[in-house]
């Protein structure tokens, strides 16, 4: 293998892993928040011991999120040194303003929340509890208006001189910060964050009431992971319909292969499992009109006309004119200082063609085809798992109300199971996102072939296996850590 | 607001975070003294509580620093950790297992035993300032490296930066000049850390520790440094003339200090208060000698930083092309990214003014061994 798939492959690795953290971080956040405010405001000692519980299960996660989260950072630069300076001058602020407005807050307050209880004041402890949440989110948000950008590049232009995308302008910024793309990622990504937490604390208050342990504690703890998973999957399911729509205008490739559509057409049929399908429905999630046109794989290879009347030109009229661009990006550069009139000429020729300037580094049509199966596969686990959830979460939310959870063996061992389904329902998520829109690193723009650092596969392939080796000790680690916290309990006296 | 004024308030943010970076790192400081063999279980188990609550802190900035260089300085991000690929793989790995040994160290189950993670963090303690001394140290002694932005339209190789040694950043280690400061780093962490617990920690025992190692490695620190500077001083730098040539210019940093007076006297009263410092955790009474000697290192790293890049300077010098140096003026973003991050910094004053807030609230009441054998969290 090159250095090209190792590169990607570490890289996908690292963000795999970090996704398992992340999600769990941003939903017992607003658990922990939530019980500790019924605290201060019941002034009921419960709450406090309660939240604290999950607090320590909290502490025990955020640790691993915070490490995987810097490997990220620095191997944007160690191992996509092309795309680092491509990108940087949109990207890099985006990761600035999450330093300086967001780790912060989190690092602060997260130190005040786990340290502080007998240190400041009630009001303030309860504050940084909001405030690590509110952290993490608003984190959450600048990276993912980051990715967003990647899927949706808005707000910037190519510039020969500099050879990169830079901002078109101040107000620019304004664009690439309410990108569609990224406001419905965020709150897709944040909210299934609630999901993983709703049904993180479900499932192990069911573990307490099936063992018939901290029988008040579990009762309550489940009912507030309801309510917030709960609103995480009405929340996930909004967002999840408008990541549809944007996908369909600004990536129909990842969309047709999620669906593993080779030939579209108006009243597209959503296909469920291959051989059951819905018609038109596809054509309604995707343009919200059931005679709206979805283009298939065939349809994006070979061109086709918009819902709008545009002309989308075959892949191989793009890659020609592609090369068109990169050809005349080197003369210019070649000839800018020494010959400024042919220059103007090839910088003309650049402007022309610069939209498909990325397809000019494909070596055949087909290498804008992302691996159907892989996110075809992942796009039906991601949907089926995210319902199972919701239905798991309103079951929950159900008996705790009708005060049913007595004998309730059965949910509890089911909502056990769910925790290593929540977790592969986010991957699959991502999987859909991320391996959906190969080979582009930025759409359209730049393959991931022509992102990289000038490293040999071996290089990586040894910080691939070093990093493989830390992140399964880590992972080994916490889990027994966090399964021993959880065997402990929260040790309340219940009366 | 001008394109070169906003590139160079930038370069004044990033190696005001750098200052920030390497006080802040009194955290890896102080648990390099976890191997202090005169300290017991509990005295260690109390040292790493009182870092405990400030690592986070580190770290972002850690992360900002990065993510700061990379906003406004992209084609040193994508040279430098492109190519020096080994340090800062080496660097992410210590501070990876760093970010994790506070939590696991003393829970059960944890594998590699209380022992395997303190290790850990004696290891970050040494390499984290180490590499990060001696990577900015090849912003005087230059680095292997090649840029060619035209390589981007060649399909066939297209990486813009391209490093010419096979040690991909190791090969640092065979510059003396530049592990020096590595080693300065080490030392000036080391010393803070035992400030920063003998200002915040009430244990008679480990306080006499700080101040056994104060008056022990202070005077080698300083010579190790003084011996930094004067190479410094001495040696041929990367000069950026008018239209945007590199050439090596002889006491080009001698020269940079006298046509800078701000700087130098950054750098004198830095290193003034970084002595005056630890003239005052050398005495045994007292406890007040880490807020100066921290300003002071701010002071010194942005000295530093300021001696690399201003007074057209090339910062990140290429021993392999110069035309492919790395200056603040051909390695930054374009003015609108620089304007927009601009006027984001103006919440930075408001971000300082409650980490402030917190960090006195949180460290009002020294931390003793009561607190750590009281019911409240702990690491």
């Amino acid at each position: 293998m090159d250095v090209v798939i190792w590169s990607r492959l570490q890289f996908a690795m690292t963000a795999a892993y970090h996704w398992l953290f992340v999600p769990l971080t941003l939903g017992l956040a607003l658990v922990m928040a939530v019980m500790e405010t019924l605290y201060v405001v019941k002034k009921d000692d419960f709450w406090r011991k309660t939240a604290q519980f999950w607090m320590k299960v909290f502490a025990i996660n955020f640790a691993v999120g915070i490490a995987t989260g810097i490997i990220l950072e620095f191997e944007f630069g160690t191992n996509w040194s092309n795309y680092s300076w491509f990108v940087g001058d949109m990207f890099g602020a985006p990761l600035a303003i999450e330093g300086i407005l967001a780790f912060f807050m989190e690092a602060t307050f997260f130190a005040v929340m786990f340290f502080g209880w007998d240190k400041v004041s009630k009001r303030f402890h309860l504050a940084s509890t909001w405030l690590t949440g509110i952290g993490a989110t608003i984190s959450a948000y600048w990276i993912l208006v980051a990715n967003g950008w990647m899927q949706n590049p808005v707000g910037t232009t190519f510039n020969p001189d500099t050879v990169r995308s830079e901002m078109a302008s101040a107000l620019a910024f304004w664009e690439v910060i309410s990108n569609p793309v990224a406001v419905s990622k965020f709150f897709h990504s944040v909210t299934s964050g609630w999901v993983t937490g709703g049904v993180f604390v479900v499932a192990v208050s069911g573990w307490y009431l099936l063992k018939g342990r901290e029988t008040q504690f579990a009762k309550k703890s489940m009912l507030i992971g309801a309510i917030v998973g709960l609103v995480g999957s009405a929340a996930v399911m909004l967002s999840g319909d408008s990541s549809g729509v944007h996908a369909a205008e600004f990536q129909p490739m990842k969309l047709a292969a999620a669906e593993g559509l080779e030939n579209g057409g108006r009243r597209a049929p959503f296909s469920i499992v291959p051989g059951v399908k819905i018609p038109g429905m596809l054509s309604i999630l995707a343009t919200h009109d059931l005679d709206g046109f979805v283009p298939g794989i065939n349809d994006i290879l070979n061109g086709y006309t918009d819902n709008d009347g545009n002309v989308i030109p075959s892949v191989a009229e793009k890659m020609e004119k592609g090369r068109k661009a990169l050809d005349a990006l080197a003369v210019y550069r070649e000839l800018r200082e020494s010959d400024p009139d042919s220059a103007a000429v090839a910088r003309a020729i650049l402007d022309e063609n610069v939209q498909y300037m990325g397809y000019g580094h494909l070596e055949k049509p087909e290498d804008v085809v992302p691996p159907v199966g892989v996110v075809f596969w992942s796009f039906r686990f991601m949907i089926g798992l995210g319902m199972l959830m919701a239905l798991m979460l309103l079951l929950a939310l159900w008996f705790v109300w009708k005060d049913k959870l007595e004998n309730k063996r059965w949910f509890f061992i089911a909502a056990l199971c769910c925790i290593p389904l929540v977790y592969i329902c986010g991957q699959c998520g991502w999987i859909v996102a991320e391996v959906g829109r190969q080979p582009w690193t930025i759409q359209g723009l730049l393959p991931v072939n022509v992102a990289i650092s000038s490293l040999s596969a071996g290089a990586v392939k040894t910080t691939f296996f070093l990093f493989l080796a830390i992140f399964a000790l880590f992972l080994f680690i916490e889990i027994r850590i966090m399964l021993g916290a959880i065997r402990k309990g929260p040790q309340i006296t219940e009366d | 607001m001008t394109y070169t004024f906003l590139q160079n308030y930038w370069w004044v943010l990033v190696s005001l975070l750098g200052g920030l970076l390497v006080a802040l790192m009194f955290v890896q400081g102080a648990n390099l003294h976890l191997g202090n063999k005169k300290l017991d279980k509990d005295q260690k188990r109390l040292l790493l509580n009182a870092t405990g609550r400030k690592w986070e802190l580190t770290f972002t900035t850690l992360v900002t620093f990065g993510g700061a260089f990379f906003a406004s300085f992209p084609l040193f991000y994508s040279t430098s950790f492109g190519g020096a690929y080994w340090v800062w793989v080496l660097l992410l790995v210590t501070f990876v297992f760093q970010a994790v040994s506070y939590e696991f160290q003393h829970k059960k189950g944890n594998l590699l035993g209380a022992k395997g993670f303190r290790i850990a963090l004696m290891v970050n303690g040494f390499l984290a300032p180490f590499l990060v001394g001696t990577a900015v140290g090849t912003f005087f002694t230059g680095s292997d490296f090649t840029v060619d932005k035209a390589a981007i339209a060649d399909p066939s190789s297209p990486v813009i930066s391209v490093w010419g040694s096979g040690w991909h950043g190791l090969e640092a280690l065979a510059q003396p000049h530049a592990v020096l400061l590595g080693l300065s780093l080490v030392g000036l962490t080391f010393l803070l850390g035992a400030l920063y617990v003998l200002q915040y920690v009430d244990n008679g025992g480990i306080r006499k520790r700080m101040h056994e190692s104060i008056n022990r490695f202070s005077i080698p620190f300083v010579i190790v440094f003084v011996a930094w500077l004067v190479l410094l001083i001495l040696r041929n730098g990367y000069a950026v003339d008018a239209d945007g040539t590199v050439v090596v210019q002889q006491y080009k940093y001698l020269d940079n200090l006298l046509q800078m007076p701000a700087v130098l006297a950054m750098l004198v009263v830095g290193v003034g208060l970084i002595i005056w410092g630890l003239v005052q955790g050398a005495q045994i009474e007292s406890h007040r000698g880490f807020w100066p000697a921290a300003g002071g290192t701010v002071f010194v790293v942005m000295a530093v930083f300021f001696l690399a890049g201003f007074n057209n300077t090339a910062y990140y010098p290429s021993t392999a092309d110069l035309q492919s140096s790395l200056t603040i003026r051909n390695s930054s973003s374009s003015y609108f990214t620089l304007q927009v991050m601009s006027w984001v910094s103006l919440l930075i004053p408001f971000v300082v003014a409650y980490i402030a807030y917190a960090w006195h609230a949180m460290d009002r009441k020294k931390i003793s061994m009561d607190e750590i054998e009281g019911p409240g969290n702990k690491y």
